[in-house]
């Protein structure tokens, strides 16, 4: 259970609280960090029905500054930055390798043309501060790791709300935001994003008062989560996660993330080529066990148009069902009965279109 | 640590308790629910499987990981725990009361060979 790192785990500045708080610690990506503080599914079911929060702060946020900045961003990412036209909006992109292989996917900010702030992956982090670094060699930028950012992530249908009980004097720069939209609060960003598949804000305050902000946070009535819920919200949710559903082995158009590539004008950028030249034999789905018990990611899954495996796989506590991700054979279709290879035994599962759950109701 | 004394114990975390009649009755440990988390599904062997001490007969998964069950002692399922099946959180809520199954035991000496509960808490708190 877990893996034993050899080095020092990385910790964030909410360590201690989460300690305090009796939270079970595992690995995840070099960082010691809280997997549930008692029990996952009520930390689920919290989410869905009401407010929880994470620490996310082993994610790692990347300032962007100078002239160049949007240009090396369009020339970076497979999405296009160039939608961002209202500070503070945001948007989901792969950061793709030359043959279309996902290093990563992100989130980018747009403050200003010449500002912007990039979050990735913990797992990813150092591999892609050193991708961004060599593609920066000829455009006039500045790139700034925030490693003194807390980021602390508030979701569920009252999240909002509770976090403005808990800080009534950020409602003013808060309450306009749209989904994917953030501001500046002080010294915090405040954004509407997330990734559990409910409304909510990521807050990115810093390190030294990311504990009074969990603990007055945890006043206001929101139930501290853990890594385990963020993967049952998330696949719920019908995200996908890096390392796991995609990575730089596949391209996006066979990791269900088609609808995140800004390929039909003239923009060229790193593995634009490769994606227009593939006829992708693969694409991601849906799973829905239709009997009894819970599907893993690496099973193995039989159809009647060859072989898939599965990428995430859960019991979910939502719908009570095994869920998962599956990359399948590109001429699998919605609505087909599929086979999933759980420990010898046959199992009969649905193939269906993501997201399995959003906003606390069940679309499956 | 919660581990009963009049219960035997494998290293592999799960309990055996011989009953009035004979038979032997199967769970898992306080502390293996504990290490699992949250139970949703078990996978019990069928009545009238024979078993052999140490042989993978059972799958208890939570929303975490699955993990595989082993029978302590040789012997012969003669029953399945449905309410268990039916509520697998009940092992997280006592797991020295929701039993998985019990045994007709090949040889009831073998349970000598499982470990009492103060060693069966050094070999857990070691991990």
């Amino acid at each position: 259970m877990g893996t034993n790192s050899q080095r020092t785990p990385l910790t964030t500045a909410l360590h201690g609280s989460h300690v305090q708080l009796g939270a079970k610690l595992v690995d995840f990506a070099g960082w010691d960090m809280p997997i549930h503080y008692g029990s996952q599914i009520e930390e689920h079911h919290a989410v869905r029905r009401d407010a929880g929060m994470f620490d996310v702060s082993h994610m790692l946020g990347i300032d962007l500054n100078g002239p160049g900045s949007q240009a090396y961003l369009r020339h970076l990412l497979a999405n296009d930055v160039a939608k961002l036209t209202l500070p503070g909006k945001a948007l989901y992109s792969c950061l793709l390798r030359e043959d279309g292989g996902v290093i990563d996917d992100l989130i980018v900010y747009y403050f200003g043309p010449e500002h912007y702030r990039i979050v990735v992956n913990a797992g990813t982090a150092d591999k892609d501060l050193a991708w961004l670094r060599v593609q920066a060699d000829h455009y006039d930028i500045r790139l700034t790791p925030r490693r003194d950012l807390a980021m602390i992530a508030v979701q569920g249908p009252q999240a909002r709300e509770k976090f403005w009980q808990a800080y009534p004097a950020s409602r003013a720069a808060s309450a306009a935001l749209t989904p994917f939209q953030a501001s500046f609060d002080g010294d915090w960003l405040v954004a509407r994003t997330g990734y559990t598949g409910e409304d909510g804000f990521e807050i990115a305050a810093p390190n030294e008062q990311a504990a009074a902000v969990w603990a007055r946070l945890h006043a206001a009535g929101i139930a501290p989560c853990g890594l385990g819920c963020r993967d049952t919200l998330r696949l719920e949710a019908g995200m996908n996660l890096y390392g796991q559903d995609m990575d730089e082995t596949v391209t996006p158009l066979e990791s269900g993330l088609a609808w995140t590539l800004a390929t039909k004008d003239q923009r060229d950028f790193i593995g634009k080529a490769a994606l227009l030249a593939q006829q992708p034999t693969r694409q991601l789905c849906g799973l829905l066990l239709q009997e009894r018990g819970v599907l893993r990611a690496h099973q193995a899954v039989q159809t009647s148009h060859g072989d898939g495996e599965i990428t995430s796989g859960t019991f979910s506590p939502t719908l009570e069902q095994g869920i998962a991700l599956a990359r399948l054979p590109a001429a699998v279709t919605i609505g087909d009965i599929v086979e999933v290879d759980i420990r010898g035994k046959l199992l009969k599962a649905k193939v269906v279109k993501p997201p399995f759950v959003r906003n606390g109701k069940a679309l499956v | 640590m919660n581990a009963p004394t009049n219960l035997k114990y494998a290293k592999s975390h799960e309990w055996a308790k011989l009953e009035a009649d004979r038979s032997v009755t199967i769970g898992i440990s306080d502390h293996a629910q504990e290490a699992l988390g949250d139970i949703v599904f078990l996978e019990l062997p069928e009545v009238g499987r024979k078993l052999k001490a140490g042989e993978e007969c059972a799958v208890v998964e939570s929303v975490k990981a699955a993990s595989d069950i082993y029978a302590p002692i040789s012997g012969e399922v003669v029953a399945v725990n449905q309410a268990a099946i039916d509520a697998p959180d009940s092992i997280n809520q006592d797991a020295y009361a929701a039993w998985l199954f019990k045994l007709k035991p090949d040889n009831i000496a073998e349970l000598d060979a499982l470990l009492g509960a103060a060693d069966y808490a050094k070999v857990a708190e070691s991990e």
